[in-house]
C-alpha cells in the first residue's frame, strides 16, 4: 500500500483580515457535540462564550451539529444560547462519532462559510476532531484554553499589526505559566476548551435563530465511513462534581483510598460532591473522573474544602474561582493556604470527623 | 501477517520539576534547562506496538522521534525494550515548531520510511498536553485515525483488507472500533505500562548513536561502529525527508506565542485555625450563620 501526502496548499485559508459585518461570512462557529440526541453541556458553555466574542467582533454566532436522527431533537438545546444560524447535519452513521465524516463536514462547511473562529469542547471528540480539521485547513489550533479574548497583535519581525485576533489563553508547561497564543494569518482561529471552564447562560439579546439542514452527501464521501464503531457504551455520569455547590476535595495527603471514605461522608452530610487532586488520582485514591484541575474538571462551588492538598498550580487552576475555600492541612505553609479563606492546621484524620460532628450538631 | 509499525516518541522536559530558566524570551521551551525523559504515554504506545509485533510474526517496530541530537536517547530506549530500528529527525529548520509543523515533519518522515501499516504514539506529550500531533499526522498522510486507545486487540485480514480492532476510552464510556490499515493510533497513559529494558538488548545497543551525537574528533568506538552498522542510528535532516522548509519549524507554524506570564496567585486574607473543637465549631457556626452552608 502506498501513502500519499495530501496537498495542503489548496486548502490554505487566508481570508482578508478586515472583518466583514455581513450576515454570513467570518462568523464565530461552535461545533456542538452530542451523545445520541443530547447536546453536551460543554458545547452550550462555548455557545455562550462564542456569543460574547461574536458581539465584540460585530459578527454572527453560528453552530454546527452532526449526528443521526437529530432533526427536531437538538435545535432547542442549541438556539437559546444566542445562535444566529444553526447547521444540522443529519444522516445515518454520523453517530457514534468517527473522525473522517465529521472532519469532512466541518472542512467543507468552513470552506464555504469562511468562519474566523471555531470553538470546540476539549473532550475526547473535540481533541480528535479539532486537530484533524485544523491540519486540513492549515489553520492553527490551541488546546485546552482557559480564557478567550479579542485583542490586537503586533508582529515586530514583519512590522505588521493585526486587530481583532482571538487570544487563546492557556496554561502551559505543567501549569507553571500562562501563554497567550494567536493565529495571525490563518483562519479559522481554532481553540478547544474543557468542560466547566466557561459558564453557560440563555442569551437574552436578539439573534436570528435560523436553522438549515444541508444535504450530507454533498459534504461527505462514502469512503469516509471506513472506520466502524462495533460497540459504544456510555454511562450517565455517576456524580455532578461540576455543578455541586459544595466540593470536598482530597489530595495525596489523604494517604489511601480508605482515607477518602471520610471525605465521602463529609460530602454526604454537606450535600456536596467529592473531588481529588491529580496526585490523589494518580495514586489510585479516587476515580479519574473526579480529578479537579487543569487536566481534569474545573469547579466553581460556593464552598471548597481542600483536605490534604498542597496546591500545585495545576490544581489551583481548576478551583480558584470557588466562593469560600477551606484548607485542611498539617503543613501551615502549604501553597493552597495562600488562596484559602480558612486554614485549619491539623491532620485530616483529626479535623474531618470534627467538621462532620459540628455540622450535624449545629445545622438543625 | 507481517506489519510495519512506526512508534512516534518524543523526548520531553520533565515538567513536574520546572525551574525559572525553562522558557526562552520567544516563549518556546528551553529544553536544556530540564531533565529530558521519554514521554510517558509514548511508552504505553511502544508497549502496544511490541505486543502487535509479537502477535504478528515478521513484523518490525521502529521508533521515530524529532529533536536535538541528544534525542537519540529515545531511539536507544526503544531498542533496549525490543524495537528493531529508529529514526531521529534533527535539523535546525525543525526548531520552534508548533503541532502543525511538527506533524508535517513527522508525516514527511513516515512517507520516506514507506509502506507503514501502523503509526502509533502516545495520546499527548507532558510538555504541551495538546494531543494534536497524532490526528494531524494522520490527516497529512490521508490515513484513518483512532485516538484514546486503551488496548490494541489485534489485526485481522478480511477479504484482503487488513483491519485493526481497538478498545478506546471515550467521555463517560468505552468503544470498540475497527479501522482498516494503514492507521494512526494514539494511546492513553492508562493503557498497559511498557515492559522494562532487556539487559541483553542494553548490552547490544548501549553504544548505538546518531552521527551528530558523536564528538567531531572521533570516539573510542569508531572501529566498533565500522564493524557493526546497527550501532549507527538513522539521522535525517529536512533535506533527507524531502521536506519543504517553509512548512517546518517556526515558519511552518500558524500559531504564535503573543505573551507568556508566570502564575502568581494573589494571597487572600485568611483566618488560621487550629484543629481544636472550639475553632472548628466556631467556623461551622460562622458558615451556617452566613448561610454559606445550609
Amino acid at each position: 500500500m502506498s501513502i500519499v501526502m495530501l496537498d495542503n496548499q489548496s486548502a490554505k485559508v487566508t481570508t482578508p483580515l478586515a472583518h466583514g459585518r455581513g450576515a454570513g461570512g467570518e462568523a464565530v462557529f461552535v461545533y456542538c457535540e452530542i451523545e445520541e440526541t443530547h447536546v453536551q453541556e460543554v458545547s452550550q458553555e462555548l455557545l455562550t462564550k462564542g456569543r460574547k466574542l461574536a458581539n465584540t467582533l460585530g459578527v454572527e454566532l453560528h453552530a454546527v451539529v452532526v449526528g443521526t436522527a437529530i432533526k427536531g431533537q437538538v435545535e432547542d438545546q442549541i438556539l437559546p444560547y444566542g445562535v444566529d444560524k444553526l447547521f444540522v447535519f443529519d444522516a445515518p452513521e454520523l453517530f457514534p462519532y468517527t473522525s473522517a465524516p465529521h472532519t469532512d463536514i466541518l472542512v467543507n462547511l468552513f470552506r464555504e462559510e469562511q468562519p474566523q473562529i471555531c470553538l470546540m469542547g476539549a473532550t475526547v471528540i473535540g481533541r480528535d476532531l479539532g486537530p484533524r480539521v485544523s491540519s486540513s485547513l492549515t489553520s492553527g489550533l490551541t488546546a485546552d484554553c482557559t480564557e478567550l479574548e479579542i485583542g490586537s497583535y503586533e508582529d515586530k519581525k514583519n512590522d505588521k499589526v493585526y486587530d481583532n485576533l482571538l487570544y487563546q489563553i492557556r496554561p502551559a508547561f505543567g501549569g507553571n505559566i500562562v501563554a497567550t497564543i494567536v493565529n495571525p494569518e490563518h483562519r479559522p482561529q481554532m481553540a478547544t476548551v474543557r468542560s466547566g471552564v466557561m459558564q453557560k447562560a440563555i442569551y437574552e439579546g436578539e439573534c436570528r435563530k435560523e436553522v438549515v439542514y444541508p444535504e450530507v452527501s454533498k459534504y461527505v464521501s462514502p469512503e469516509a465511513f471506513v472506520v466502524k464503531v462495533l460497540d459504544h457504551h456510555v454511562e450517565a455520569a455517576k456524580h455532578n462534581l461540576k455543578g455541586a455547590p459544595i466540593v470536598v476535595a482530597g489530595g495525596y495527603g489523604m494517604g489511601s483510598k480508605e482515607g477518602f471514605d471520610m471525605l465521602f461522608e463529609l460530602a454526604k452530610v454537606l450535600h456536596g460532591e467529592v473531588g481529588g487532586s491529580r496526585a490523589a488520582v494518580d495514586a489510585g485514591f479516587c476515580d479519574h473522573d473526579r480529578q479537579i484541575g487543569q487536566t481534569g474538571v474545573t469547579v466553581h462551588p460556593k464552598v471548597y474544602i481542600a483536605c490534604g492538598i498542597s496546591g500545585q498550580i495545576q490544581h489551583i487552576a481548576g478551583m480558584q474561582d470557588s466562593g469560600i475555600i477551606i484548607s485542611v492541612n498539617s503543613d501551615p505553609d502549604a501553597p493552597i493556604n495562600r488562596i484559602a479563606d480558612y486554614v485549619i492546621v491539623g491532620t485530616v484524620e483529626e479535623v474531618v470527623p470534627k467538621l462532620i460532628k459540628y455540622y450535624k450538631q449545629n445545622s438543625k | 501477517m507481517a506489519l510495519k509499525i512506526v512508534v512516534l516518541a518524543k523526548q520531553v522536559p520533565d515538567t513536574r520539576n520546572v525551574g525559572k530558566d525553562a522558557m526562552t524570551a520567544e516563549g518556546t521551551v528551553n529544553r536544556s534547562a530540564l531533565p529530558a525523559i521519554f514521554n510517558p504515554e509514548d511508552l504505553n504506545a511502544l508497549e502496544q506496538a511490541l505486543r502487535l509485533k509479537e502477535q504478528n510474526p515478521g513484523s518490525t517496530v521502529g521508533v521515530l522521534t524529532m529533536g536535538p541530537p541528544r534525542a537519540g536517547e529515545i531511539i536507544r530506549q526503544g531498542l533496549y525494550r525490543g524495537a528493531d530500528t529508529g529514526w531521529l529527525l534533527t535539523d535546525r529548520l525543525f526548531a520552534g515548531a508548533d503541532t502543525l509543523a511538527t506533524s508535517y515533519a513527522l508525516a514527511t518522515a513516515i512517507k520516506k520510511i514507506g509502506d507503514v501499516d501502523v503509526v502509533i504514539g502516545g495520546r499527548q506529550a507532558i510538555d504541551g498536553d495538546t494531543a494534536q500531533v497524532g490526528p494531524q499526522v494522520a490527516q497529512k498522510l490521508g490515513l484513518n485515525q483512532v485516538t484514546y486507545v486503551e488496548e490494541v486487540q489485534g489485526v485481522q485480514e478480511v477479504q484482503g483488507v487488513k483491519k485493526v480492532t481497538v478498545k478506546r476510552v471515550i467521555d463517560g464510556g468505552v468503544e470498540t472500533v475497527e479501522a482498516p490499515l494503514p492507521v494512526v493510533l494514539t494511546v492513553n497513559g492508562s493503557a498497559a505500562p511498557c515492559r522494562p529494558q532487556n539487559a541483553k538488548l542494553v548490552m547490544k545497543y548501549k553504544r548505538a548513536t546518531c552521527p551528530l551525537e558523536r564528538p567531531a574528533e572521533g570516539t573510542a568506538y569508531d572501529a566498533l561502529y565500522e564493524e557493526r552498522p546497527y550501532l549507527t542510528l538513522n539521522q535525517w535532516s529536512v533535506a533527507d525527508v524531502d521536506g519543504d522548509p517553509s512548512q517546518c519549524g517556526l515558519s511552518g507554524s500558524p500559531t504564535k506565542v503573543k505573551a507568556i506570564k508566570n502564575i502568581v496567585f494573589q494571597a487572600k486574607e485568611s483566618k488560621t485555625l487550629t484543629a481544636s473543637d472550639a475553632d472548628i465549631e466556631s467556623m461551622i457556626k460562622e458558615l451556617l450563620d452566613e448561610k454559606i452552608i445550609g
